[in-house]
């Protein structure tokens, strides 16, 4: 009789899973999944609440990324009442949406990717973590750790809270930004964007290479993916702009927000709370990692997929060195922690960028006159872990009828499955099986979700 | 100085009270390299339940000094990592307001599970209808409930997610060789630098579309209390501690009305009753408040307080 491996909890990942791997008589792996083992169930939750407060009430959704939470809901809501934003109010609430990807992709890197990498995936798992990065390159280490912490206090100066956000209001922010705290988040970025240029070129050169065999093999399958474009140009967007669904060929369709529901679909299977999104386009869902059917990802590599090319100087130099040796769209999963860099970088610029826009300390940083109505309103932002999309109706009082949430991981929840059962497929031959065989097949779903 | 050994857990939880912990700052390398231990933390370390091939049968955590659980218990599998952490640690802390009154996923208690599911897996307007998951999932309880619901909590730290600075005093407490650590039982109001007037005179509260009046450049001790502005703001009624052992309430500092995060100001209080009170001190009919009971337990609905609508 076969037997199954439980590995449980999934860790350095932000939620609550398990994988299961199913062994046959001979010790291959005839099954393995991947199984959300929590429902909280905010789309209920928030039915009834006056839809202002709505974004006060989802960031809770992800505490590693309530920011964005935040921001969409936000949209959202502005959208139900009718509201248009100042350009000062859009602009401060774009900045925020850069500051935070800064210390969660810093923190994402080093702290819940890097151990894999920088201590191999066969250390043991005592010291495969945070402390272990910290014993090999205590220097790194520090400076890592303080400029998560940097960029963390920044934001939580000028906006209240940096967890679980507050400042950003429907119809813009709460206050503005005066010219001195202009100045000194100025002054943290250009430190910030120092740090980054420096880690991708340190994980380009020093730590990627090598480990590019396991990047060949470790979870890898064609799909499609989902991300958000500049309309004008097809520059990669983390704040604004339509979406783009491409196929596993690299062609897309291009919608804006409220057009999602002709493009995604949601399928349940009996195993796991997290339900799995699809391609609409391609009518079903089909789970199989050799031929997978209406499976896109999210996601930094999705939108390095999608994109024509980066919105700003230094973010495009690396796109170039990507593509030039991985092509589009590259398939291979472990490169979320290349794309997730690069990123990074456009962050850093695009911080730049608005903190040195005069708009920014604008003092028309909010919309006056908002009454309640009924509406329906899409808000859609990109998270780190790919398009959030909030969808919510009001009725005539403001008060929330409906709302529908597509987030970050959910997108993901089939390709992370496939991801599991192929690295699983790949790595377990006739009962032999380890730890650190083991963790691999764990890294394949970190690429996407720590 | 021998180093404490420390299990961490997050239940009901979203990550944030793990964030805020990385956010006691520079010191926390010192921290993690000289005087903690860390034995167990999903979010940073691949100790697993079921033995590192995962082929053990029974659930198990190890041993420790400290147990730190963030997050509300809500479904079978919350229980039992909550119970194993009791047997294993020797103190437990409940870290957010999450663990020790519910926090905002306990705003579900308001509806059945029954709405829950027929909305995400049949209604929702992107769902292929289907019938709900039940394989190798664990079931849910009937609510989400706080962790004194089921164990005994030996240190409470609320907080949506708590301020570093209390982590860091807990913490630096334990090392100390102290157990005991409270936080105060006083109001946001009582740590609130704006100005009061005390004139009644509110006909109508805003929504929190609509904006307080102050001057940017002006420091908070030179805008008016916001409820007395009309603004719905819980500071009456919620507990002191979101700006950390000297800061300001930080949504305040945002110029933004206090929505409750971290709790009642003490274990047993009733804020929507203390709530009418307050409104009816600055002359507005409480009656005339919309959404009240989202209001009023939005962190705490926990311990029996919010219940099924009908």
């Amino acid at each position: 009789m076969g037997k199954t491996l439980n590995i449980a909890p999934i860790t350095r990942i932000e939620g609550h899973a398990s994988v299961a791997i199913h062994l046959d008589d001979s010790g291959n792996v005839s099954d393995a999944k991947m199984h959300v083992l929590s429902l909280r169930g905010f789309e209920q939750f928030v039915l009834g609440r006056p839809v202002e407060e709505v974004p006060r009430i989802v960031p809770r959704i992800c505490g590693i990324c309530p920011w964005h939470h935040h921001l969409a809901s936000n949209k959202a809501a502005d959208a139900c009442l009718g509201v248009e934003l100042p350009p000062t109010g859009r602009k401060l609430r774009e900045l925020c949406q850069m500051m935070a990807y800064i210390p969660d992709k810093i923190l994402h890197f080093y702290f819940l990717a890097a151990p894999d990498f920088v201590l191999g995936p066969d250390a043991d798992y005592s010291v495969r973590n945070v402390v272990g990065i910290v014993g090999a390159n205590p220097e790194l280490a520090k400076k890592v750790v303080h400029m998560r912490y940097k960029g963390q206090m920044l934001l939580e100066k000028f906006a209240g809270k940096v967890i679980h956000p507050i400042a950003g209001v429907v119809g813009g922010f709460s206050k503005p930004l005066l010219e001195d705290e202009r100045k000194e988040i100025l002054a943290g970025i250009q430190e910030l964007k120092d740090f980054c240029v420096f880690t991708i070129k340190f994980a380009r050169e020093e730590v990627f290479p090598k480990y590019l065999d396991a990047v060949k093999i470790l979870g890898v399958f064609p799909s499609g993916y989902l991300g958000t474009v500049r309309p004008s140009d097809g520059a990669l967007e983390l704040y604004d702009g339509e979406l783009r669904m491409m196929d596993k060929d690299g062609n897309f369709d291009q919608f804006t927000y409220p057009e999602y529901v002709d493009h995604i679909g949601e399928h349940t299977e009996p195993w796991s709370y997290l339900k799995f999104p699809y391609a609409k386009k391609h009518g079903a869902l089909k789970l199989d990692e050799n031929d997978p059917v209406g499976v896109y990802r999210a996601n930094c590599l999705a939108r390095i997929n999608v994109c024509d090319k980066m919105a700003t100087p230094l973010a495009q130099e690396e796109l170039d060195i990507f593509r030039k040796e991985f092509g589009r769209p590259t398939h291979l999963t472990l490169l979320y922690h290349w794309a997730r860099l690069i990123e990074l970088v456009q962050a850093c610029e695009k911080a730049e960028e608005l903190l040195n826009d005069p708009e920014i300390t604008g003092r028309e940083h909010r919309a006056k006159n908002i009454q309640p109505r009924a509406g329906d309103g899409v808000g859609c932002v990109e998270a780190p872990r790919g398009t959030l999309i909030h969808h919510y109706k009001t009725d005539d009082n403001g008060l929330v009828t409906m709302a529908n949430l597509i987030v970050g991981t959910t997108h993901n929840n089939a390709p992370m499955n496939l991801s599991v059962k192929q690295a699983a497929k790949a790595l377990i031959k006739d009962g032999k099986y380890d730890q650190g065989i083991l963790n691999r097949v764990e890294m394949a779903i970190r690429a996407y979700d720590p | 100085m021998t180093k404490v050994t420390v299990a961490e857990e997050w239940l009901n939880a979203c990550a944030g009270c793990e964030i805020a912990i990385l956010n006691v700052g520079d010191v926390l390398v010192d921290l993690l390299v000289n005087n903690l231990d860390f034995v167990h933390i999903p979010v940073l370390i691949d100790k697993k339940y079921f033995g590192q091939t995962g082929e053990e049968k029974e659930l198990s955590i190890p041993e420790a000094v400290v147990g730190i659980v963030s997050g509300g218990v809500r479904n079978e599998e919350h229980k039992e990592v909550l119970l194993e952490m009791r047997k294993k640690c020797q103190i437990l802390i409940a870290l957010g307001t999450c663990a020790t009154d519910g926090g905002i996923p306990a705003l579900i208690n308001m509806y059945s599970d029954e709405d829950l599911k027929q909305f995400y897996y049949k209604d929702s307007p992107t769902t292929d209808p289907a019938d709900y998951p039940t394989e190798h999932i664990p079931p849910l309880l009937d609510r989400c409930y706080a962790l004194d619901e089921f164990v005994k909590v030996d240190l409470s730290l609320p907080g949506c997610p708590p301020h570093p600075d209390w982590i860091a005093g807990a913490i630096l407490a334990l090392l100390d060789g102290k157990t005991e650590f409270k936080m105060p039982e006083r109001s946001v109001c009582d740590a609130c630098p704006t100005v009061r007037e005390s004139k009644k005179g509110i006909e109508d509260i805003k929504r929190l579309y609509e904006a307080a009046e102050y001057d940017p450049e002006k420091p908070l001790n030179e805008m008016r209390c916001l409820l007395e502005q009309g603004l719905l703001c819980l500071g009456p009624v919620t507990g002191v501690g979101c700006g950390g052992t000297k800061g300001a309430p930080r949504c305040i500092s945002a110029r933004v009305p206090c929505r409750g995060c971290y709790g009642p100001i003490r274990k047993g209080a009733k804020p929507l009753v203390d709530y009418m009170g307050a409104l009816a001190s600055v002359g507005f009919d409480p009656n005339k408040m919309l959404d009240r009971r989202g209001y009023l337990a939005r962190f705490s609905g926990a311990h029996g307080v919010l219940k099924k609508i009908g």
